[in-house]
């Protein structure tokens, strides 16, 4: 099982090579990635340096180009493409039909990955994309429970990559426009979620609140733990009664699952967080790859696994999010 | 310009379901039929959609067959598998999973949740078959019309023009969890809510609707005051979302307004009395999906 890990610059990308990835996913700095953050992201230096860093020590940068050209801006998509392949990245990751088909068709000894925002959840999906792209890996969005992630695994020649940790989208990737909706800039078009310019947050005589384009997502009250407001993780009122109408802020630990997904035929496991810090990557790739590493007959999640890992948890709480579907 | 009533995308009890398309499908030149949203909806089977299109048909009404939007178990294959077989009327894809099992065997749309944002994804899928195209629900009038300018030929274009918005599909059943039961266990609470159940913010102003697994907005996005650039950008199609009452009065008042017999301003001030929300077309003009250009 291979690990995969983030990174938002070089730093991290040092950082994940360091501490036991096996491969390192990176964006361009515009918006052809789903992470379009200020600050984030790698120009044609950084990651030619990135990509020599990772090739030296025998691993693997992935470039992410998984965002949804548009007629005016294809080129800048095509041209990502071309970069990540001037540049010796190892594969791109993909959501997009047509970007697949350029990219299959103009490099194809490219090794190409499904992203998750390609929204692919069933193996028709998936075998769809390997039959037209010859793809090699496809990312699965986080709503499958572990029995339909096998059921994938075991009808599809495609090597699956499941996230393991870190942020947890509430809704299917590639399928959101809720963050559109309140500020209009949504991951498919623009790259990036609740962007930061769009979020202010206000000290009232009622609390901390937080809103999104002027859309009040929470407030809290306090001693409670404020949560960045993307709209799924924010709190609304139904019927009378103001509840997380979609999800309790929580992030995804799935450490516990590490034989599961062995044994399912689960290639990969991705960590999420390229805007995370370069500490954030070290320490999570750390405690992951001893994990993977520990892989056997008595397998058992250490306790400084889960303390290291509690403290770069979003929110108060993890979960196992669908893979157990607690909601079932 | 041709009118499309959209899949239904609530969930009603089955006499209320057939007379909604008793009423409404008379106003409309193409029809969608069948379950998008949620599996475990049964009032009607697919026999009973099948059956319907067949009346619908023999009264001179283009039918297609909606699939599922989100599939994750065998059980919802198998759905999509079925209506992919059905052998009489064309359907509607909403992921890649139906585009597979469609691709190459007969005509087919492509939907409005196949994530289709430029020419080159267009242009393969007419390879593939589709004749026809549904705009995402965040679609831009640049966007469109950047895809129509380069369509292939003999594939039609359709935009959302009015109904709450589809914004967003989860794994999990959103209107179970308010009543905090479990998905499978779910008592059907969204037979209560035609409409949706309103999500307001915690300043009491309408934010969102849920419908199960999936989230709308809670205002109706309306494309009445962009006729014309709709028609410019090339599009042949504008599809109405069911709501609970007045849909076929929503589809006769598009109608004329597509035929130029009522002004843009009363064809808004008709739409806004009979809507079950603000109507809002930010996304046309590229701005937030709640404004109003």
């Amino acid at each position: 099982m291979e690990l995969v890990c983030p990174a938002g610059g070089l730093p991290a990308l040092k950082a994940a090579v360091d501490h036991g990835a096996d491969w390192v996913y990176a964006g361009l700095r515009d918006d052809t990635n789903a992470r379009n953050f200020p600050g984030l992201n790698f120009d044609d230096a950084a990651l030619g340096e990135g990509i020599a860093y990772a090739h030296a020590r025998s691993r693997k940068v992935v470039l992410a180009v998984n965002t949804y050209p548009q007629a005016a801006s294809w080129p800048r998509w095509t041209a990502a493409i071309d970069r990540a392949v001037a540049l010796g990245a190892d594969a791109v990751i993909i959501a997009d039909a047509g970007l697949m088909r350029y990219a299959s068709r103009s490099y194809p000894r490219l090794e190409l990955h499904l992203s998750v925002q390609g929204s692919a959840t069933s193996y028709e999906a998936i075998n769809f994309f390997h039959e037209h792209f010859g793809v090699r890996r496809a990312v699965l969005p986080r709503v499958l429970s572990l029995a339909q992630v096998e059921l994938v695994a075991r009808r599809t020649p495609v090597e699956i990559e499941v996230f393991g940790f870190g942020g947890l989208c509430v809704m299917v990737e590639g399928r959101c426009a809720l963050s559109a909706y309140a500020c209009g800039e949504s991951p498919n078009t623009a790259g990036a979620c609740s962007p930061a310019h769009a979020v202010r947050w206000h000290e009232t005589p009622a609390g901390l609140e937080s809103r999104l384009n002027g859309v009040l997502i929470d407030r809290y009250s306090g001693g409670e733990r404020a949560a960045y407001p993307t709209v799924c993780k924010g709190r609304y009122a139904a019927g009378g009664e103001t509840y997380y109408a979609f999800e309790e802020p929580s992030s995804l630990n799935t450490l516990e699952l590490i034989p599961e997904f062995g044994r399912i035929g689960v290639r990969a496991v991705k960590i999420e967080g390229r805007q995370r810090s370069p500490a954030y990557v070290a320490q999570v790739t750390r405690v992951w790859r001893e994990a993977i590493d520990s892989l056997g007959k008595h397998f058992a999640v250490k306790p400084e696994w889960s303390t290291q890992l509690a403290r770069h948890a979003e929110g108060s709480q993890t979960t196992l999010g669908a893979f157990s579907r607690p909601w079932k | 310009m041709k009118l499309a009533l959209g899949p239904l995308l609530y969930y009603w009890p089955r006499a209320e379901t057939l007379r909604f398309y008793e009423e409404a499908a008379g106003a409309a030149d193409i029809v969608y039929l069948g379950e998008v949203v949620c599996s475990r909806r049964h009032e009607l089977a697919l026999e009973d959609w099948l059956a319907l299109g067949a009346e619908l048909a023999a009264a001179g009404k283009e039918v297609v067959l909606s699939a599922q939007a989100l599939t994750e178990s065998e059980g919802d294959l198998k759905l999509v598998r079925h209506a992919a077989a059905n052998g009489r009327f064309r359907v509607e894809a909403n992921d890649w999973g139906a585009a597979r099992l469609l691709a190459g065997s007969a005509l087919w749309v492509a939907g409005p949740h196949l994530n289709v944002y430029n020419p080159q994804t267009l242009a393969m899928l007419a390879e593939l078959g589709a004749t026809r195209w549904v705009a995402p629900m965040e679609a831009t009038r640049e966007l469109v019309a950047g895809l129509c300018a380069e369509r292939p030929a003999g594939l039609e274009a359709e935009v959302f023009a009015h109904g709450r918005m589809p914004l967003a599909f989860s794994a999990r059943c959103f209107t179970a969890r308010r009543f905090s039961r479990q998905k499978e266990d779910c008592g059907y609470a969204c037979l209560d809510f035609p409409d949706g159940m309103a999500l307001e913010t915690r300043e009491g102003k309408p934010f969102l609707v849920l419908n199960g697994v999936q989230t709308q907005s809670a205002g109706v996005y309306c494309l009445v005051d962009e006729l014309e650039a709709v028609r410019a950008a090339g599009v042949g199609v504008l599809r109405v979302s069911p709501q609970w009452r007045d849909t076929a009065r929503v589809l006769e008042v598009l109608r004329a307004a597509c035929a130029g017999t009522l002004s843009s301003y009363d064809a808004r001030k008709a739409l806004a009395a009979i809507s079950p929300g603000k109507l809002w077309n930010g996304f046309w003009h590229g701005r937030p999906g709640m404004n109003a250009a």
